[in-house]
């Protein structure tokens, strides 16, 4: 079946399968930040905006994304460079291959969150799995980079 | 591996359920968050998304919730959590992750009778009406208990009663499938318990709620315990890889008596 959709604004026309999941279709385009980690729907590495909202593209089947906006993080390239420099800063970038999801998350987060506590972080970031290390770099990465201030923790 | 032949996407409910029926594996496909975990041969997957059943609506005397709205819109409802002490998002807030919230459905979490559901189990210990295409309205509790069968489910409804509530549930780790879901509420003396994750279908300890009732509006701590003693018994207990019966059945009585006593401190 043909689809038609938005990948990072761009208009596409892609033949995708009934079974096929977008984490694929959108490997296939050659956008390899989106990655398969868990296969079991719980890690987020697959994190991609549908619609602006942060979604498993290893869980979602391609032909939901007819009509609709796709963003990786290929389409937000200043704006994850601003944010990347964060978690570099705190030595929290590690292998890398969990950061286009983890990115995202923390993109959206800034996007739907207003004066986020330290607990609504790692709240919007629990379903985010990085198997380097704990999570205190990268909360770190985040708070400075939300600009949260002390008393609001 | 799960394989999906065809996708249809009818434009009335009359069409979804024709397309369901027409074939033994025809399903209707909802957020679809397991489908690749499993690995069934489906014929006709039938979408919902043209029905228009993503909504939280606001009555006066109830909320009707859609089959296709997300259990993120659940969380993040002002109006919805404005009642039954917020314990809809509470349910749901700790099911993996905001991504796949964003993905998983009311209408496949309701449906489907997960035992695992902590939005059902939360849902059990409210006053709530479940419609079917086919099988129109009736209680989540007569619901819960019927055998599987092939239906439409179409949306839920919720009375807006003054019941205060609170939602329990113990994880492994943060973001797991729970161990044992509970949530217990209260509408003057008429007492609400259900115990999911069991780990099989949420069920409401009746017996408890009945002893509850008889003791009047303060609750001596004394028939708190009792009650939650009464329905760690009352209940049947399941192992499975996350904990054995007998585990659950303690960490029932835990559960419940923590979740009466924060109800009766609700004024």
């Amino acid at each position: 079946m043909q689809i038609e959709l938005y990948i990072n604004h761009q208009q596409v026309l892609l033949t995708v399968q009934p079974d096929d999941f977008l984490v694929d279709t959108l490997r296939k385009q050659g956008l390899f930040s989106v990655r398969r980690g868990c296969d079991t729907a719980c890690c987020g590495l697959c994190t991609v905006w549908l619609d602006g909202r942060p979604t498993l593209a290893c869980s979602t089947l391609s032909f939901r994304a007819q009509g609709r906006h796709i963003t990786t993080i290929e389409g937000l390239r200043h704006e994850a460079e601003g944010f990347a420099r964060f978690m570099a800063a705190e030595g929290a970038d590690q292998c890398g291959y969990c950061s286009p999801g983890f990115i995202l998350t923390v993109l959206a987060m800034k996007r739907e969150l207003a004066n986020p506590g330290e607990a609504d972080i790692i709240h919007y970031l629990t379903g985010n799995l990085c198997r380097c290390t704990g999570y205190q770099g990268q909360l770190r990465a985040v708070k400075k980079y939300l600009g949260v201030a002390e008393c609001n923790m | 591996m799960f394989t999906l032949l065809n996708i249809a996407q009818p434009d009335t409910q009359q069409e979804a359920y024709r397309l369901l029926t027409a074939k033994k594996s025809n399903v209707i496909l909802g957020g679809c968050a397991w489908l690749r975990l499993g690995s069934q041969t489906i014929h006709t997957g039938v979408d919902l998304s043209k029905l228009g059943l993503n909504f939280i609506k606001e009555y006066d005397t109830y909320f009707e919730i859609g089959a296709m709205t997300s259990l993120r819109d659940i969380e993040t409802s002002v109006a919805l959590n404005r009642w039954f002490s917020g314990i809809l998002a509470k349910s749901v807030q700790s099911i993996i992750g905001v991504q796949f919230r964003n993905v998983a459905t009311v209408g496949a979490s309701v449906f489907a009778r997960y035992g695992f559901s902590d939005f059902l189990t939360a849902l059990l210990a409210l006053d709530t009406e479940i419609e079917l295409y086919q099988g129109g309205r009736l209680t989540l509790a007569a619901f819960v208990d019927m055998p599987r069968n092939k239906d439409l489910l179409v949306k839920v409804i919720i009375h807006k009663t003054s019941r205060t509530a609170a939602y329990l549930a113990l994880r492994n780790s943060q973001s797991d499938f729970p161990v044992l879901t509970v949530a217990v509420s209260r509408l003057d003396g008429a007492w609400k318990i259900a115990v999911g994750a069991r780990p099989t279908r949420a069920k409401l300890a009746a017996q408890a709620a009945v002893l509850l009732a008889g003791a009047g509006r303060d609750v001596p701590p004394d028939c708190l315990r009792q009650a939650a003693e009464l329905a760690a018994e009352e209940l049947p207990f399941g192992a499975n890889m996350r904990a054995s019966a007998a585990y659950r059945r303690l960490l029932c009585q835990t559960l419940v008596q923590r979740g009466l006593t924060e109800v009766t401190a609700c004024r």
